[in-house]
């Protein structure tokens, strides 16, 4: 009742369902995540982005509970994660990076062993048998053994299984890698349907587009390290120009194509693609097309987005400028 | 960190649930083995040596026959099968998403390995009941020598599975260490009537050693000091391997 009235009362900060306070963890030489910190909100959709190995795997098994930080403290749903690991999983479930399926067995029967992995009863096992089944939009291949099933078959079983025990939050790590855009789109739509529902949704992806739509805070990671952290629209607007122009540019000629500009410009290059950031871009193109026909050059126009904040935060594009 | 039985039944459910598709092509040839042991030398070769240890060599045979088919049931599980599901199905990733813990983990794979002992162990006791080679009643306190041996050679076999870095190496824990157990832990022979006096602590360190003597002893009716030792080893080996086992399953699955 205390804690009750403490939630209502005006001011009180958000409830936290994940809180990491300066996390790290280290595999003998490699610091895998390096002093994190991190609070999802409940009922939020927080995204955990991050080039290969950067250590959002690290930070996800940090979370449920099977590696154990280096330093630092993890709670939660409040508690703190090494003391009551059982208690805290079976409040949430996982959709590990790879799918881990029985393969001789079928859809249901695979949810089933899974759902008494949490000790749900029988009848509570066919009832969320049936609920997930139908979430993931599985009815039909409820008899088939999974190996028989597409990729994006196998993920939506992946997902289920991870549902089986109703979640307050799910953790998906990678869920849409491989899934074609009509299975990315019908995930969408159920992680947006169980945030309606008041759930806490925790997802790392390569993918910014999907990032920039479906989260409501992301957090990009870089060698361990948190680079920043924000709202999508937030981050694109506090660190890029509004606008990209994109062109095929050696880095030979960039100075000759750019070189003396009036104004400060941010580019990134990756390979023989220069992309330049700035607020308004129709007078840098008058400028470049005075300098280049740009016969046989693609140029694009366009909206800067999350993908150029994490081409930016990560360095993985990043030139010096000339 | 401790067993949480309910879990342990979960990880056990699962195997139960995978084995039940495939029992059949598993049970014959690990049934036959023994039988076909039994056959060939207990009757085939024993009709060649007039007794031995005052019985029939059949009757001799017999009682080390049903530790080796507890220490094969319970050897087979643990190596290949956990080793795929550990390193190929990752199975125990999934697990340790929900509540299960490492240590439940290995409750239920002991579990499920003490189960396939009983099936094969118990299969092959009816079997040596047919042949009419166990005397009854006495044989029957020859029967819980199957999961004190199953449970031996469970924990050995998972110590080694969850500490091996490759798959290549269970050649090595098959031939050059349950093999030469088969063969000189009393099973054919007495080991310690064979060595010269100095040596028979040797024999004494055989694992498999142990068991035998136990259900030779329930079948012969004849019970010493002896027995009270070999039992004390099955119950202290299987403890320390098990802490062994439980250690290297914590330091597999969470990190
Ligand atoms: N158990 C482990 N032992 C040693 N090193 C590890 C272990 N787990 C992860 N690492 C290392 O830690 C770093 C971070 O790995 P992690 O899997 O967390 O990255 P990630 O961001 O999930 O990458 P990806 O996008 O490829 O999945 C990598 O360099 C990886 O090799
Ligand atoms: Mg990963």
């Amino acid at each position: 009742m205390g804690a009750m009235a403490l939630s209502d009362s005006p001011g009180a900060p958000e409830t936290c369902v994940v809180e990491m306070r300066g996390v790290s963890k280290r595999f003998g030489e490699k610091l895998a995540v390096d002093t994190l910190d991190l609070e999802i909100p409940a009922g939020s959709c927080f995204g955990l982005l991050g080039s290969n190995g950067a250590g959002k795997t690290t930070a996800l098994r940090m979370i449920y509970g099977v590696t154990r930080p280096t330093s630092g403290s993890i709670h939660v749903f409040g508690s703190d994660v090494q003391r009551d690991p059982r208690g805290i999983r079976a409040r949430l479930g996982v959709t590990l990076q790879d799918n881990v399926l029985i393969e001789p067995l079928n859809t249901e029967e695979n949810l089933r062993v899974f759902g008494r992995y949490h000790l749900l009863d029988e009848s509570r096992l066919s009832q969320r048998i049936d609920r997930c089944l139908d979430l993931l939009e599985l009815r039909s291949h409820a008899r088939l053994p999974v190996s028989n099933l597409s990729g994006g078959f196998r993920r939506r079983v992946a997902i289920a299984m991870s549902l089986m025990n109703d979640p307050e939050l799910l953790i998906l790590d990678e869920p849409t890698t491989g899934l074609d855009p009509a299975l990315r789109l019908s995930l969408w739509s159920l992680v947006r349907e169980l945030q309606a529902q008041g759930k806490t949704v925790l997802i790392t992806t390569h993918y910014m587009e999907e990032a920039q739509r479906l989260c409501d805070r992301v957090a990009i990671m870089s060698g361990g390290h948190k680079i920043c952290e924000d709202s999508p629209r937030q981050l694109i607007e506090s660190r890029l120009a509004r606008e990209v122009v994109e062109i095929d540019c050696p880095p030979d000629r960039e100075i000759e194509l750019l070189g003396d500009y009036p104004g400060l410009l941010q580019r990134l290059r990756s390979g023989g693609r220069l992309l330049v950031y700035v607020d308004d871009a129709r007078p840098l193109l008058q400028w470049i097309r005075q300098r280049d026909d740009l016969e046989g050059r693609s140029l694009v126009v366009r909206p800067s987005n999350l993908e150029d904040v994490f081409l930016d935060a990560t360095g993985t594009a990043l030139e010096a400028s000339p | 960190m401790s067993v949480s039985w309910p879990h342990a039944v979960a990880v056990w459910r699962r195997n139960a649930t995978m084995y039940r598709r495939t029992w059949k092509l598993n049970i014959l040839p690990n049934f036959f083995e023994p039988v076909f042991y039994l056959a060939a030398i207990g009757i085939g070769v024993g009709a060649y040596i007039q007794q031995m240890g005052g019985t029939s060599y059949a009757e001799f045979l017999a009682p080390g026959l049903v530790c080796v088919a507890a220490m094969n049931g319970a050897s087979f599980e643990v190596t290949y099968n956990v080793y795929v599901r550990l390193h190929h199905e990752h199975i125990y990733d999934a697990m340790l998403t929900s509540p299960i813990q490492a240590d439940d983990v290995l409750a239920g794979e002991i579990l499920w390995a003490m189960t396939r002992v009983m099936i094969y162990g118990g299969s092959f006791f009816v079997a040596v009941v047919l042949f009419g080679l166990a005397p009854l009643p006495q044989a029957l306190l020859a029967l819980p020598v199957i999961p004190l041996a199953g449970l031996l050679f469970a924990a050995l076999g998972l110590a080694f599975t969850l500490r091996i870095p490759g798959m290549d190496l269970f050649s090595f824990y098959f031939t050059l260490f349950l093999t030469p157990l088969f063969l000189f832990s009393d099973v054919f022979f007495p080991i310690q009537e064979r060595l010269s006096g100095g040596w028979s602590w040797l024999a004494e360190a055989l694992p498999l050693l142990h068991p035998v003597r136990l259900a030779r002893s329930a079948f012969q009716g004849s019970w010493s000091w002896l027995q009270v030792w070999d039992l004390l080893y099955l119950l202290g080996a299987s403890a320390a391997l098990l802490a062994v086992a439980r250690r290297a399953i914590r330091e597999r699955l969470t990190s």
